[in-house]
């Protein structure tokens, strides 16, 4: 009966609860792309359905769902259909390792229930490789639309994503050496531990995850595979209606993928600000304090992710790789000799 | 028992699968079935309590040898090799030699079935003791320090030639 509880209802429950929320932020992360859109050239951007356009996801999503369901001629059919399904699926199950509070946060009836679905102890390993998998989606359905702008939107995206995975991984590292653990949830103890957030001792290490993480989630500067003004709308051209916004859906959960992940790993994820200043102590007071604190952090870094869409034009595909392998790899491995040097000597 | 199931079912699927590359026409199905029998091997890694093997077959297999695979899919035609043939005329003596071939294997495991004794399984609270990265990082860079380092080595050496060999040649060198 306890195991039944322990390992089948209770991460149900979180399951549900996650996966719900996650879906939820995404309809509205949409409004807000609108939104800020608008706000930075001076428009009011959605304004007629609802007050101040706040249930324009809703009717986004009902005019999706009724638009006809067009598959090319010529398209492979079966790999069409599967295309979206490989990028939506690992964007939501990697959500099940992202600590958004501590991992026994309270005790209901005699079971411990934390505000994280599971604590792998290769947690960071888990991420990285789930979320790899992610561009398979990209590449099918580009190449299964037997069209040339898809096939070209696709052929950039193979290009772009498994050059700067390898600076992404390299970023990482740094922050494994501090906290000598894969494990998302001892990442952030690790932090707590030692009094700061990691983001002050791996301030390179932070810009280089970001950096790779906004090119990894296919966004403005690195929009390249969808280059909307070259290439028509690249690997999703020929999808329209419920496919297409699976698209999207999973943009959007990557985009949110990264900013926990940029949270948990370098601006100690639940912890709130000066987690070493005891005066500060009565913030923690608050009801769900843990859950206030991560999602306020996440939500600065998915405007960040916004405002860099609106303000920053596109490298070119040549700027691109130049930019990937010969400074943000560069870079993320120095990081890596200077950080595992200096913990040596330190340590030692 | 219930280790049992899920590696009879990862098993299964890796097979199946495995089988189904080899023989669908087009290649980005063949594809397809090669991630769906990586993600079932990592599968069985996880039941064998090997955490990080597992993470790591998953992002070097699936995220990079299968995404280079259909990068290079991608820019060949594959109308061409649907239509094509896909067993060419030897069948018969292939099929011949590999039947053979399968009557010494099994008379070889037949003959060695005493020593044929799988190690048990660590149970997971020994490998929790360490954890599952630290023991292959220990055992990298302790007892397999020399051919860890070779491999890597090797991989330089081919990175350099692929760079010298796709490098653009100006005319005086040639």
């Amino acid at each position: 009966m306890d195991f039944a509880i322990d390992y089948i209802l209770i991460p149900f429950i979180k399951i549900f609860i996650v996966f719900n929320v996650v879906a939820g932020v995404v309809a509205l992360l949409t409004l807000a792309e609108r939104k800020v859109a608008a706000w930075i050239q001076v428009r009011l951007g959605p304004m007629r359905v609802g007050p101040y356009g706040i249930l324009q996801p809703l009717a986004d999503g009902i005019k999706l769902m009724l638009k006809e369901d067009i598959v090319p001629a010529g398209a492979d059919k079966w790999i069409f259909t599967l295309a979206p399904v490989i990028s939506l699926v690992p964007a939501f199950i990697v959500f099940a390792v992202i600590p958004f509070g501590p991992a026994d946060a309270f005790t209901i009836m005699g079971h411990k229930v934390g505000y994280v679905i599971t604590d792998l102890n290769i947690g960071v390993l888990y991420v990285l490789s789930i979320s790899s998998v992610s561009i398979l989606g990209i590449i099918l359905g580009g190449w299964a639309s037997n069209s040339k702008y898809p096939l070209l939107g696709a052929l950039r995206s193979a290009a772009q994503m498994v050059s700067y995975e390898v600076a992404l991984g390299f970023s990482i590292i740094g922050v494994l050496i501090l906290a000598g653990s894969l494990s998302l949830v001892k990442i952030v103890e690790a932090q707590k531990a030692a009094g700061y957030w990691y983001v002050f001792l791996q301030p390179l290490g932070f810009i280089l995850f970001f950096a790779c993480g906004i090119a990894e989630t296919n966004r403005a500067p690195f929009d390249l595979p969808e280059a909307e003004s070259e290439l028509v709308a690249g690997f999703h051209t020929e999808y329209s209606g419920f496919r297409f916004s699976i698209y999207f859906i999973a943009e959007y959960a990557s985009m949110i993928v990264v900013s926990c992940m940029a949270v948990t790993l370098f601006w100690g994820g639940w912890l709130r600000p000066f987690p070493n200043v005891h005066i500060l102590d009565f913030l923690d007071a608050i009801p769900l304090a843990p859950l206030f604190w991560f999602a306020a952090k996440v939500v600065v870094f998915i405007y960040a992710y916004l405002w860099f869409r609106w303000t920053w034009p596109r490298y070119r595909y040549d700027q691109l790789m130049k930019v990937g392998w010969q400074w943000l790899l560069p870079l993320a491995m120095a990081n890596v000799i200077v950080t595992a040097v200096l913990v040596l000597l330190l340590k030692g | 028992m219930l280790e049992l199931i899920l590696f009879y079912t990862f098993g299964a699927i890796a097979v199946i699968s495995g089988i189904l590359v080899i023989t669908r026409h087009n290649v980005v199905h063949s594809a397809a079935f090669l991630g769906a029998t990586l993600f079932a091997v990592a599968g069985i890694f996880l039941t064998l309590h090997a955490e990080f093997v597992a993470g790591v077959q998953v992002i070097v297999y699936v995220g990079g040898i299968l995404v280079l695979f259909v990068f290079v899919i991608m820019l060949i035609a594959v109308e061409r090799s649907v239509h094509e043939r896909q067993y060419n005329k030897q069948w018969t003596i292939a099929l011949i030699t590999s039947a053979i071939l399968i009557v010494e294997i099994a008379y070889g495991l037949y003959r060695g079935r005493d020593s044929l004794v799988l190690p048990a399984v660590v149970p997971p609270a020994a490998a929790a003791a360490g954890g599952n990265s630290e023991q292959v990082g220990t055992a990298l860079y302790t007892s397999y320090l020399l051919p860890f380092e070779i491999a890597s080595i090797l991989l330089l050496v081919a990175i350099v030639g692929a760079v010298v060999l796709s490098k653009k040649r100006t005319p005086a060198e040639e």
